[in-house]
């Protein structure tokens, strides 16, 4: 019920008003619904796969090579490209990294023969 | 392709890792999951690729691949013991990362003009938020791996030294969105370097389940921070998932030690337990009963239901398979036998879960600590093996332990305990355990794999 009525106040606000949302605004909706969805899909993780779970968003999280990606080759100068590219590195790890381990961990899991 | 259709394959990229994340609700849902998340991962960089500002492939394709390799070996060489050190690690990783991003775009952003308060503002956010998350998870990781010292490391008026820092980053911050000055801007990071090292030593070993969780939690709002500055969706839609994630695992951690989130941030609790002189002469003057394997083995052997709980002590001496082979060789016997998780058994949430796994012991006997603690009562035997404070009966009973208060595993509860132990050192907690001399306890001295080692042979001929 509460999530239901948070996404009723928000698409509210989202198409009130008639002028378009500023960028911020727009995110910040975003931000926060997303923020419900992950409180309720968190809560029905089995204990069992808590590692798992970090794993796994290890390696989501590691999505911020995306923001890597948009600068590196972006040609705005010497400097941005070498942040972007570490940037983009150390994001990649994260990303092939996470997701390797957590299929090797959840591959172990075997039920009783 | 227009703003509209890069955030419609976004927002599906976003979709899929959220139905990764809630496969994770059953170990059998949990594989696809994690396929789907994948899937959404590559949808995600497809996508960027096609971005107006990816003038080039060469360093994108160079970067991804060296971290793609190095990833892919980290993942298929790590001990699973390892795996709260690796997180550490990973998180480590998120954090440094948007730094760079943030240092990146604002560059990047000067050089075309495109500035103003707002995006400066999540600039400030991003780079302080990514760097307290980086120095922190370095030193989760240094004390997880024993680099450092695991004990807290505690001063006068180390609260007040946060503060003052938590304060000059503030004031940087605000000179920066004022003044266009990158120099703040690289200064604040520095200092927020400093904080998350400051913020993290004075965390003790036992605390460590709450810290990694706490980690995972800045790691996603580090990711949602970027999001802001790139005005970007998915890294939003990550970034809360990832953020919730950890603050609900953190929140899971500290009711399973019944301690506040706050006592756990302010640090202190947890210094090592002393070593006494010789660990079995101070039992026995301490009145505890001490059994033989040959003893363990006649009552296993004879019960209708063993239970054992793991703790991480079974991780330490790697007795895992040895408790898998002892447990094969008691149901061959007709003997019934569970396992009993404690949530902060281990250094991170669901540890003994993933060693036990490893070990193949099948996860549907392997049981939460709420799910199993009503089936005491009607157990003969529970073994224990390395955990400690979290089967200790004080925090139920004695006031004055500063367990008091902690949910527990009712070990004590079944007929018979033993309890596989080095030493009678005391727990990570450094508090002393009343189970070990209660009527229906003994304990059995030595290393754990040995110990079960031993228990499971004499079972094979008993």
């Amino acid at each position: 019920m509460t999530l239901s009525a948070q996404i009723m106040a928000m698409t509210t606000v989202a198409s009130g008003g008639g002028e378009s949302l500023s960028p911020f605004m727009t995110g910040f909706i975003v931000f926060i619904l997303s923020c419900f969805v992950g409180y309720h899909v968190i809560w029905n993780v089995t204990p069992a796969l808590h590692t798992p779970l970090m794993a796994v968003t290890n390696a989501i999280s590691g999505v911020i090579v995306v923001g890597a990606l948009l600068i590196v080759a972006s040609e705005t100068g010497q400097d941005v490209t070498y942040l972007g590219f570490f940037g983009a590195l150390l994001a990649s790890i994260n990303v092939f990294g996470g997701f390797m381990v957590t299929r090797r961990m959840l591959a172990m899991f075997k039920k009783q023969k | 392709m227009s703003a509209d259709v890069f955030a419609f394959f976004y927002l599906i990229s976003g979709v899929l890792f959220t139905f990764g994340l809630k496969g994770l609700s059953h170990p059998e849902s949990a594989r696809r999951g994690n396929t789907m998340a994948m899937l959404g991962m590559g949808i995600a960089i497809f996508t960027t690729l096609f971005d107006p500002n990816v003038k080039g492939y060469f360093l994108i394709i160079l970067a991804l691949g060296i971290g793609a390799v190095i990833g892919i070996i980290i993942a298929k060489k790590i001990d699973m013991k390892a795996m709260p050190q690796l997180v550490a690690a990973f998180h480590s990783l998120v954090g440094l990362a948007a730094v760079l991003v943030a240092l990146g775009t604002y560059l990047s952003h000067r050089a075309t003009g495109n500035i103003d308060g707002v995006l400066m503002t999540e600039l400030f956010l991003g780079a302080f938020i990514g760097a307290v998350t980086f120095t922190g998870s370095v030193i989760a990781f240094g004390k997880l791996q024993e680099l450092l010292d695991s004990a807290p490391v505690v001063f006068k008026g180390q609260h007040m030294v946060n503060a003052a820092l938590g304060i000059i980053i503030l004031i940087l911050g605000v000179i920066f969105v004022a003044t266009d000055n990158f120099t703040a801007l690289i200064i604040l990071t520095l200092i927020s370097f400093v904080l998350g090292v400051t913020l993290i030593i004075p965390i003790g070993g036992a605390d460590m389940p709450v810290v990694v969780s706490m980690l995972n939690s800045y790691s996603g709002w580090a990711a949602a921070a970027t999001g802001f500055t790139l005005n970007n969706i998915l890294l939003i839609i990550t970034g809360a998932l990832v953020g919730s994630s950890g603050a609900i695992l953190s929140y899971i951690m500290c009711k399973a030690m019944n301690r506040s989130f706050i006592s756990v941030i302010l640090g202190g609790f947890g210094a090592e337990g002393e070593a006494g002189d010789d660990p079995v002469a101070a039992a026995r003057q301490k009145g505890v009963k001490e059994a033989a394997v040959e003893d363990a083995v006649f009552m296993m052997a004879n019960a209708s239901k063993v239970i054992i709980i793991p703790g991480y002590g079974m991780a330490v001496a790697q007795a895992q398979h040895a408790v898998k082979d002892m447990t094969e060789v008691l149901q061959s016997k007709g003997v019934e036998v569970k396992f009993a998780i404690h949530p902060v058994a281990g250094r991170m949430p669901g540890h003994m879960n993933v060693l036990l796994a490893e070990a193949d012991v099948p996860y549907d006997i392997v049981q939460e600590m709420d799910e199993i603690n009503s089936e005491f009562s009607t157990t003969d035997v529970a073994l224990i093996i390395g955990a400690n404070d979290v089967v200790n009966p004080d925090a139920k009973t004695l006031k004055s332990s500063p367990l008091y208060g902690m949910p527990i595993i009712d070990a004590y509860k079944s007929r018979l305990v033993f309890i596989c132990k080095r030493s009678m050192k005391a727990g990570y907690a450094g508090v002393d355990n009343s189970l070990f001399t209660a009527d229906n306890a003994s304990l059995i001295f030595g290393d754990a794999k040995t110990t079960c080692e031993k228990l499971a042979a004499a079972l094979h001929d008993a």
